[in-house]
């Protein structure tokens, strides 16, 4: 190997070495995922697939920082998440992981500005410079001018998009997407597919449940999770 | 970001935030208007009873209770020759006679010098109840002529004489008369207790002059003021007391607009001791204790000093207030408590109840704001914050409703009798036309042969009208709308610790 490529070759943001997570619930034991083992690196867009109740969304949940894992060693750069603690686990929440969910799961008392504003309360940043980088999210996803409107005022693309406005306004270093084209048609699909495209090629690390193949095409990794396993496509 | 989220949740779920708060807001109301109309039924229970013992009295010390069957009745004596005769020949009889009840014990110097200088005590001063009974009626001429028959004594029980007997000529027959039977209350007061304890600490001088320490021994007296108008007595003027012709030298008033004074005529003590011949005792002692503090000790020293006498605290005075007063009081201490706390209570649980509703409405939008960063702590403080808002607006509110019933209070005034066991007697009989007309006393138990109008009644009550306002307290207002306050942040507290427990990932799967 070139010193060059040495140079190049992006870093693993995360790293998961036989990660599993199991729940108890109504007495019996669910495995939802086994000795799920990956590597991914920075600035890859990757889509998880898979049947419905295979494990994706919990996946997601422990890439997130949402759950720690039953077993087995998941890394975030340099954070071990199976065992940092809560407060960690919410300093990384709040500073380097986004999320967008399939219901968009914005405020509906607040405006599209509050809530992408919601996503800086954590940081404690003033608020002149909470207000412009806030701006910058919303026109970042080509909502500038709809920053006054309630999400019940939006349509659903425009719904999402100010979901991920949301998720980017922190400048994280990963962006999760759960299922974020499942509420949408086809048109709506598409917007909302080139703006996380555009993100991932600005070098923001984008990893995507989905069930929508049409997503995973554009994908520069496509990883399936069956059964609790995890396997490349 | 805090406050804009806080109000906008708040409006967008007015008909919860209206239920919260109109619930508190009945809640603290309840609790400023039953606070402020137990004061008042305790002013107005201090009130009644201040016009017997005066202001400043903390203690009561009384002679033990005669005995059973002491009381053999009050005679008038008339001597032959007695009376003033007119030129028609009727005979006109009147006397006066001072009398301290029987029935009621008294104490004598030495007591009172024991009580004075008991550890405690910071003033005392003696008063000595008595009545003053004036029997007055007419005889007509006897029937026969020449005799004289010699007059045997009237009783004054149902207003008849016994017949005379006839010395020498035909037997003498009865011509007939009318006799009256009046009374009115006299209180021997220590001149130089002044105002600070006792019965004369509660009233005004509404003409004249107070009785002073010059005044020991003198046949001078203060009169009550509506007394004063009923028998036209005034400054200047004269009444018989005990036989003795007692000069009037002021008029007194109650403190309180609505109510009489303890008595009718106030006397120097020892005058009243010598014109009713009961010697150097008083009836009642009033102590007025060093601090609040000590009334309790001093309470139980002067029990043990004084074992046959009674000793009695204000608390032991208000159980003796009755009427429509110790209803009211009954009524708002019992009841009125209890429902502003159980009203208070479910105020509470209603908006803990909402509270939690909306947490568990909310759960997928606490577990989102988890997975953007947001911690427990800071979920808790917004849960918190909205459920204390929710309670200052109740408080606000009940503070508001409960000011108009305490305005309403104010402006009706009802007024209740409260009457205190141990009043003195009220006087004022006029003649009656007739013998042997039974009395009508207004109080009942009136000596039959008495004038229309109030009776003697011995330890009976004197009702007194009483006004029941709703005084305005600054601390009762502010520990309701604290109280609203604490509701509010009880629920915020469970709510919040609900949402708290939430984990992001359950939180986002509970709602997907």
């Amino acid at each position: 190997m070139s010193i060059t490529q040495i140079e190049t070759e992006p870093q693993a943001l995360y790293r998961l070495i036989d990660v599993t997570r199991t729940y108890r619930t109504k007495g019996r034991t669910v495995e939802a995922l086994t000795g799920a083992t990956a590597e991914i690196k920075a600035g890859e867009f990757v889509t998880i697939q898979g049947p419905t109740g295979g494990g994706k969304s919990t996946l997601l949940q422990l890439l997130g920082a949402l759950d720690r894992p039953s077993g087995g060693s998941l890394m975030l750069g340099g954070t071990e998440l199976s065992t940092a603690s809560n407060r960690e686990l919410g300093r990384l929440r709040a500073e380097e992981i986004g999320f967008v969910f399939q219901g968009f799961n914005l405020i509906p008392t607040l405006t599209a500005l509050q809530n992408v504003a919601m996503a800086l309360v954590p940081l404690k940043i003033p608020a002149e410079e909470r207000r412009a980088r806030v701006d910058e999210a919303l026109a970042h996803v080509g909502l500038a001018d709809r920053g006054d409107h309630l999400p019940g005022e939006l349509s659903g693309g425009q719904q999402q998009r100010v979901a991920i406005a949301r998720a980017i306004v922190k400048k994280p270093r990963v962006l999760l997407a759960d299922e974020p084209t499942g509420n949408l048609d086809e048109e709506m699909r598409d917007e909302v597919l080139v703006l996380l495209e555009a993100l991932c090629a600005e070098g923001l690390t984008l990893i995507v449940v989905t069930h929508d193949s049409a997503v995973a095409k554009r994908a520069h990794r496509r990883l399936r999770l069956k059964n609790g396993r995890l396997a490349e496509v | 970001m805090y406050g804009t989220y806080l109000r906008r949740e708040l409006a967008g779920r007015k008909k919860q935030t209206t239920i919260v708060a109109v619930g508190l807001a009945i809640a603290i109301a309840l609790v400023i208007v039953v606070n402020a109309l137990a004061a008042g039924v305790r002013d107005a229970q201090t009130q009644a009873l201040a016009r017997v013992y005066g202001v400043g009295t903390d203690l009561t010390v009384t002679g033990a209770p005669a005995q059973r069957g002491s009381d053999t009745g009050q005679r008038f004596d008339f001597g032959a020759g007695g009376g003033a005769a007119a030129s028609d020949g009727s005979t006109t009889l009147k006397t006066s006679v001072l009398r301290a009840s029987p029935a009621r014990g008294t104490i004598d110097a030495a007591g009172v010098k024991t009580i004075s200088g008991t550890d405690g005590v910071a003033a005392a001063t003696g008063a000595l109840s008595l009545t003053n009974l004036t029997f007055d009626g007419q005889i007509a001429q006897q029937g026969a002529q020449g005799g004289s028959g010699t007059g045997q004594t009237g009783t004054g029980q149902n207003g008849t004489g016994q017949t005379g007997e006839g010395g020498t000529g035909e037997r003498p027959r009865f011509g007939g008369g009318n006799f009256g039977l009046n009374s009115f209350s006299v209180l021997g007061v220590a001149p130089s207790a002044g105002t600070t304890v006792g019965p004369l600490s509660s009233v005004k001088v509404s003409s004249g002059r107070a009785l002073d320490a010059a005044d020991a021994g003198q046949l001078v007296a203060v009169a009550d003021s509506t007394y004063a108008t009923s028998k036209s007595l005034s400054v200047g003027g004269t009444i018989d007391v005990g036989g003795s012709t007692v000069k009037i030298v002021g008029i007194v008033a109650s403190s309180s607009d609505s109510a009489d004074t303890a008595a009718n005529i106030y006397v120097p003590l020892d005058t009243a001791q010598k014109i009713a011949g009961t010697g150097d005792v008083v009836s009642t002692v009033y102590v007025k204790a060093a601090s609040a503090a000590d009334i309790a000790t001093v309470q139980t020293a002067l029990a043990k000093a004084l074992p046959t006498a009674t000793v009695s605290s204000q608390a032991d005075l208000a159980s003796t207030v009755s009427g429509s007063l110790a209803s009211a009081a009954g009524m708002i201490e019992g009841l009125g408590t209890w429902l502003s706390l159980i009203v208070l209570a479910v105020a509470v649980l209603l908006a803990v109840l909402f509270t939690l509703s909306g947490v568990a409405r909310r759960t997928r939008e606490f577990g989102t704001l988890k997975a953007i960063g947001w911690s427990n702590g800071r979920i808790v403080r917004q849960v918190a914050g909205e459920s204390l808002v929710q309670g200052l607006i109740g408080g606000a509110a009940g503070l508001v409703l409960g000011l108009v019933g305490i305005l309403v209070v104010n402006l009706v005034q009802p007024t209740i009798s409260g009457a205190s066991a141990a009043g003195f007697a009220r006087g004022g009989g006029t003649r009656a036309a007739g013998a042997g007309q039974a009395a009508a006393g207004a109080g009942g138990g009136g000596f039959p042969g008495a004038g229309g109008g109030e009776g003697f009644r011995g330890l009976g009550q004197a009702a007194q009208a009483v006004v029941l306002h709703a005084p305005l307290s600054v601390g009762i207002l502010v520990a309701a709308v604290g109280l609203a306050i604490l509701g509010g942040l009880i629920a915020g507290a469970i709510g919040g610790w609900r949402a708290a427990r939430l984990s992001p990932a359950e939180a986002l799967r509970s709602a997907a």
